[in-house]
C-alpha cells in the first residue's frame, strides 16, 4: 500500500474575529492518491478554500491560526515544515490557481514574465531560458499567438484567457499536486467547458493530482473520481463520485443534489421543481452542541442536538457524518 | 503621447493666463509703493511720478498688464528694481540653490518612507510598525524651520560638521555648495517622508491582501520579490501622485527654511522681492512657479504610465 501524495489529518484552522474565535476547519481529513482527482464540495464559507490555502501556507496570518492537525505530503508534515522549506515546495510541487483570473495576476508585470517567474526560482533557469519555457507554456495553453502576447500585461486579455495563463503559471515546474480553487466559477459556461477540458488534458498528460475545489456539482461529476462535502468547516460525506450521486446519504449533500438544476428535465418531459435547503449556515463564531447541520435537517432527532456525529463508514469507502448511519430508521421518506 | 502633450500645453498656457491675471490683480491692489520704497520718504512728488512713469505704474490695470504679458510674449526680461539686474537671470541663479536642494530634498523623502513604509506594513500593529507610526505622527506634528533649526544646533553648532548657513555658490566651492544644501534638503525631506510612510505604508497594506500577491507566493517566490516586485509596484501608484505634489512645492521654493539656512534660494528671493515691492520680479517668479508645478506633474503622469500600464498616455 503505497502512502498517499497528500493526507490531510484532523485539520483545524481558526481566525481570530471580533466577534471570537471562528473555527472555518474543524478536523478535517481526507486524502489524495498520486494521480488521483478529488472534489471537494461545499457552499461558500464551508471552509474548502481555507483547506486548501492551509495546505501551501497561505492562510493569512494573523487572524489565521493553523491550531492542529497535520498535512503529510510525500512523508513530511507541511505544517511542521520551516517557511523556507514550504516556499520550495509551492510552485514546483504543488501549484495553485485561483477563482478569480482578472484579480490574481498582477496588473502591473507582464504575462510572459509572470508565467517565467516560477521556472526562475526554482529551476534555476535564467531569464532567456524561463521566457523561452513560459511561452511554450502559453502556446501549450492554447493561447492564440503565444509569443508574440509575452509583453502583454493582463488587463489585455479576457477572463478565460487570463485563467489560461494562471493554468500555464502552475504548470510550468510541472507540479505533483494542482489545488485548483473554483477555477471555472468566474467564467462564461462555454469558457468553463474548454478551461475544464484543458486541466483533464495536461493532468494525463503529466499524471499529477487534482484537488479540485467548487460548489458547482457538475463539475465535479465530469471531473473527480471521488468527492469530499464540506459543511461548516467539517467533512460530511465522502464517497467515490458514482456513490454520491447515485446513493448520496447525508441529508446535507442530498439537498444539494436536488438543488441542482436538472439540464435533462425529467423524463415524463415534466420539470422537477428545484428545492432549496432551508435556513442558513450556522455562523462560524457560534459554539454548535451536537451536528452542525441538525437546526437545516429534514430528519434531526434528539441525538442529534445533543452529540456531535463522527464521520461513520457507511459501505464501499463511503463515509458520512450522520446519526442516520446508527439509526436509519429515524430517517423519514417523505423528506 | 503627440496629442498628449498637446493637451498639457494647451492646459499649462491656460494656467498661465489665470495665474498671470491672478498675481496681477493681488499685486496691484496690494499696499505700497514701488517707487516710494525705491527713493524713500523724503523724494519730491515730482520725483516719484517720474519714476512711476519710468517703471509705467501711471498706466492702466490693462495697460500695465498687457505690456508685462508682452515683454514676456517677446521673451525680454524684465528688470528688478531692487538687483538692477534682468529677473530671469535671478530666476536661474536662485535655481541653482532651490533646484538641487528639492532633488536633494525628495531623495531623502523616498529613502526614509519607502523603507519605513514598507517595514511598518508588514508589521502591522506590531512594535516596529507603532514605533514608525509615532515618529511620523511626530514628523508630521514638527515645523519643518523648527527641526531646520534643530539641526543647525547639533551639527553645526555643537558638532561643527556644517557651516550654519549660507552659500558659497557651485562655482566657487562645489563640495562645499553640497554640504551647504544638505542639511537644509534633510529638514525638508524628513518632514516629507512623515506623510510618505505613512501613505507607503497604508497602501502597502492594502496591496498585500491582493489576489495577486497570494499568488505570487503560492508560484514560491521568495518574500523580498514578493514584496519589492510584486507589491511595491502597485503600491507606488498612489504614492507618486503625493510625491509629485511633494517635489512641485519644493521647487516652487521652501521660503522658511531658505530664511533659516540663509541660501539664495527662489523661496528667499520672491519673499525679499515682495518686501521690497520688487513686483516684476514678484510676477515672474509666481508664473514660474505655476509653470513648475504644472511640469512636475506632467513628468509624474509620464511616470504613472511606466508603473501602470494599465494607464494609457492619450
Amino acid at each position: 500500500m503505497n502512502t498517499p501524495l497528500l493526507g490531510i489529518e484532523e485539520l483545524s484552522v481558526g481566525f481570530d474575529t471580533p466577534e471570537g474565535k471562528a473555527r472555518a476547519v474543524d478536523r478535517v481529513s481526507f486524502a489524495l492518491e498520486r494521480g488521483e482527482t478529488l472534489g471537494v464540495v461545499g457552499e461558500s464559507g464551508c471552509g474548502k478554500s481555507v483547506t486548501a490555502l492551509s495546505i501551501l501556507g497561505l492562510v493569512p496570518s494573523p487572524p489565521g491560526v493553523i491550531e492542529s492537525g497535520a498535512i503529510r505530503f510525500e512523508n513530511s508534515d507541511l505544517i511542521g515544515s520551516p517557511p523556507e522549506a514550504l516556499r520550495r515546495i509551492r510552485g514546483r510541487d504543488i501549484a495553485m490557481i485561483f477563482q478569480e483570473p482578472m484579480t490574481s495576476l498582477n496588473p502591473v508585470l507582464p504575462i510572459g514574465r509572470q508565467v517565467a517567474e516560477p521556472l526562475m526560482v526554482h529551476r534555476g533557469l535564467n531569464r532567456k531560458e524561463a521566457l523561452d519555457q513560459a511561452a511554450q507554456w502559453l502556446e501549450r495553453v492554447k493561447i492564440p499567438d503565444a509569443r508574440r502576447r509575452m509583453g502583454d500585461y493582463p488587463h489585455h486579455l479576457s477572463g478565460g484567457m487570463r485563467q489560461r495563463v494562471m493554468i500555464a503559471m502552475a504548470m510550468v515546474c510541472r507540479p505533483k499536486l494542482l489545488i485548483a480553487d473554483e477555477p471555472t466559477t468566474a467564467l462564461d459556461v462555454t469558457i468553463q467547458a474548454q478551461i475544464l477540458a484543458l486541466m483533464v488534458g495536461l493532468k494525463q498528460e503529466m499524471g499529477m493530482s487534482l484537488l479540485l475545489i467548487t460548489h458547482n456539482l457538475g463539475v465535479v461529476a465530469q471531473m473527480a473520481a471521488r468527492v469530499v462535502v464540506m459543511y461548516a468547516g467539517q467533512v460530511v460525506e465522502e464517497a467515490v463520485v458514482s456513490e454520491l450521486f447515485g446513493r448520496p446519504f447525508h441529508p446535507y449533500t442530498r439537498g444539494l443534489l436536488r438543488s441542482m438544476p436538472d439540464p435533462a428535465g425529467r423524463p415524463d418531459g415534466g420539470s422537477r421543481r428545484l428545492s432549496e435547503i432551508p435556513g442558513i449556515v450556522p455562523a462560524i463564531t457560534e459554539a454548535i452542541v451536537g451536528c452542525k447541520f441538525a437546526g437545516r435537517c429534514p430528519h434531526a432527532f434528539g441525538r442529534c442536538r445533543e452529540q456531535a456525529p463522527g464521520l461513520f463508514d457507511i459501505a464501499g469507502g463511503q463515509r458520512a457524518r450522520c446519526w442516520l448511519s446508527r439509526f436509519p430508521e429515524r430517517r423519514r421518506t417523505d423528506a | 503621447m503627440l496629442r498628449y502633450l498637446a493637451k498639457k500645453l494647451i492646459t499649462l498656457v491656460a494656467l498661465l493666463f489665470f495665474v498671470s491675471i491672478t498675481v496681477f490683480a493681488v499685486l496691484f491692489v496690494l499696499p505700497g509703493d514701488p517707487a516710494q520704497i525705491i527713493l524713500g520718504i523724503n523724494a519730491t512728488p515730482e520725483a516719484l511720478a517720474a519714476l512711476r512713469a519710468d517703471l509705467g505704474l501711471d498706466k492702466s490695470f490693462w495697460g500695465q498688464y498687457r505690456e508685462w504679458v508682452g515683454n514676456l510674449l517677446a521673451g525680454r526680461s524684465h528688470h528688478s528694481i531692487h538687483y538692477k539686474m534682468p529677473v530671469f537671470d535671478l530666476i536661474v541663479d536662485s535655481l541653482a540653490v532651490t533646484g538641487p536642494m528639492a532633488l536633494m530634498a525628495m531623495g531623502f523623502a523616498v529613502l526614509i518612507s519607502l523603507p519605513l513604509g514598507i517595514y511598518a506594513a508588514r508589521n502591522q500593529n506590531r512594535h516596529g510598525d507603532v514605533t514608525v507610526m509615532f515618529f511620523t505622527q511626530l514628523g508630521l506634528a514638527t515645523p519643518e524651520f523648527w527641526f531646520g533649526i534643530l539641526l543647525i544646533l547639533l551639527l553645526s553648532v555643537q558638532l561643527g560638521w556644517f557651516s550654519a548657513g549660507g552659500f558659497p555658490g557651485w562655482a566657487a566651492d562645489p563640495i562645499g555648495a553640497f554640504k551647504a544644501l544638505l542639511l537644509p534638503a534633510f529638514a525638508l525631506g524628513v518632514i516629507r517622508a512623515a506623510i510618505l510612510t505613512r501613505l507607503t505604508r497604508s497602501s502597502m497594506l492594502e496591496v498585500l491582501r491582493e489576489d495577486y500577491v497570494r499568488t505570487a507566493r503560492a508560484k514560491g517566490l521568495r518574500e523580498r520579490s514578493v514584496i519589492y516586485v510584486h507589491a511595491l509596484r502597485n503600491a507606488l501608484i498612489p504614492v507618486l501622485t503625493i510625491m509629485g505634489l511633494q517635489l512641485g512645492q519644493l521647487l516652487a521654493g521652501a521660503i522658511i527654511i531658505e530664511n533659516v539656512y540663509f541660501l539664495p534660494g527662489l523661496g528667499r528671493l520672491v519673499f525679499n522681492a515682495i518686501g521690497q515691492r520688487d513686483l516684476p520680479v514678484v510676477r515672474d517668479i509666481v508664473l514660474f512657479m505655476a509653470a513648475a508645478v504644472v511640469v512636475v506633474n506632467f513628468v509624474i503622469d509620464v511616470a504613472y504610465a511606466y508603473v501602470d500600464p494599465r494607464i494609457k498616455i492619450n
